[in-house]
């Protein structure tokens, strides 16, 4: 039990990743996740807009189930799982967070600055996370998927486009970390 | 329902992401400031060893649960497309610390900044789909 409630080093959460890709081809369908998105702007009836969402989303009620599994486990391990959220960071990111105007650098999983009230109940912190969503769910679907997508299941099938993909998210990672965030805090 | 499998494997993928810590948005700054190796190690580790079970899919060795071949979908090519909606989405990724399956499971953690992700992920989705015939490829 000791173990479920530590957190779990790279070497576990690797491994568990890759099984559960496997899983998801064993249960007969391709891994990913952002495909969803576009599922969930058909449900709530893009399909009046757009003949792209003209999509019968009934085909992907194995993708739904894994979502709402997702949220489900999100609040298992949210209450249950976790009793201490600090991460162990290295004190240079700490000291640069700091300087950054982000305080208690990794005692827990989200910033304050970022998922707090106070940060998102402001216009600007509603807007950060309003337009990162936007930038996610617009890039993932340009690019043709995410980090589970094209990261895990391009990357370990040899597609060239996965390459490409990653290589964007790392620019766009990069930018937003090295610039956007001095800039936006 | 058969596909109550899925449901379980999300509520499984969900705790591993979660007990990793790859939801939080601390580990990704640390990765894209190249800051520590944890982030590297869990999705470097689960690259390899999906390598590994795409061979075996490819060999025939390991088949799906109706007794079929497994063969991962061919992704859509286009230089312009991955490389630049890539970054477009590594813009979001970087200054959220969120991911697509991430947004699901932080609703558990931070409810309403999670919704507002979400909201955004699905208005950006809607974006796309308006005007995917237009963009290059």
């Amino acid at each position: 039990m000791d173990f479920i409630l530590q957190p779990w080093p790279w070497y576990i959460g690797g491994p568990l990743i890759a099984i559960s890709l496997l899983l998801y081809f064993y249960f007969g369908k391709n891994f990913g996740a952002s495909t969803n998105f576009e599922t969930l702007c058909t449900m709530v009836g893009a399909g009046k807009v757009s003949d792209y969402f003209k999509k019968d989303w009934k085909e992907r009620d194995f993708a739904l189930l894994f979502v709402i599994g997702l949220i489900i486990g999100g609040f298992i391990a949210a209450i249950y799982l976790i009793p201490n959220q600090a991460i162990d960071l290295n004190p240079k990111t700490v000291q640069e967070l700091a300087d950054l105007g982000f305080s208690n650098g990794g005692n827990q999983y989200f910033p304050n600055e970022i998922f707090g009230v106070e940060a998102f109940l402001s216009i600007k912190g509603f807007l950060i996370l309003l337009v990162s969503g936007v930038l996610i769910g617009f890039g993932t679907r340009y690019a043709g998927g995410c980090t589970s997508g094209h990261a895990i299941t391009g990357l370990s099938s040899l597609q060239l486009p996965s390459l490409l993909a990653v290589i964007g998210f790392f620019i766009g990672g990069i930018i937003a970390t090295w610039y956007l965030i001095p800039l936006l805090f | 329902m058969k596909n109550s499998r899925f449901l379980i494997l999300g509520i499984f993928f969900a705790i591993v992401l979660s007990k990793t810590q790859a939801i939080s948005w601390y580990r990704f700054y640390e990765m894209f400031t190249f800051q520590s190796f944890h982030m590297f190690g869990v999705i470097g580790s689960a690259v390899v060893i999906s390598m590994v079970f795409m061979q075996l899919f490819k060999s025939g060795k390991i088949k799906d649960i109706n007794g079929n071949k497994i063969v991962p979908k061919p992704k859509k090519k286009g230089i312009i497309s991955t490389l630049l909606g890539g970054t477009l989405f590594g813009l979001g990724w970087g200054i959220s610390g969120a991911c697509a399956a991430p947004i699901f499971i932080i609703l558990g953690f931070e409810l309403i900044p999670a919704l507002i992700l979400l909201v955004g992920a699905l208005l950006g989705a809607f974006i796309y789909g308006l005007c995917s015939k237009k963009l290059p490829n």
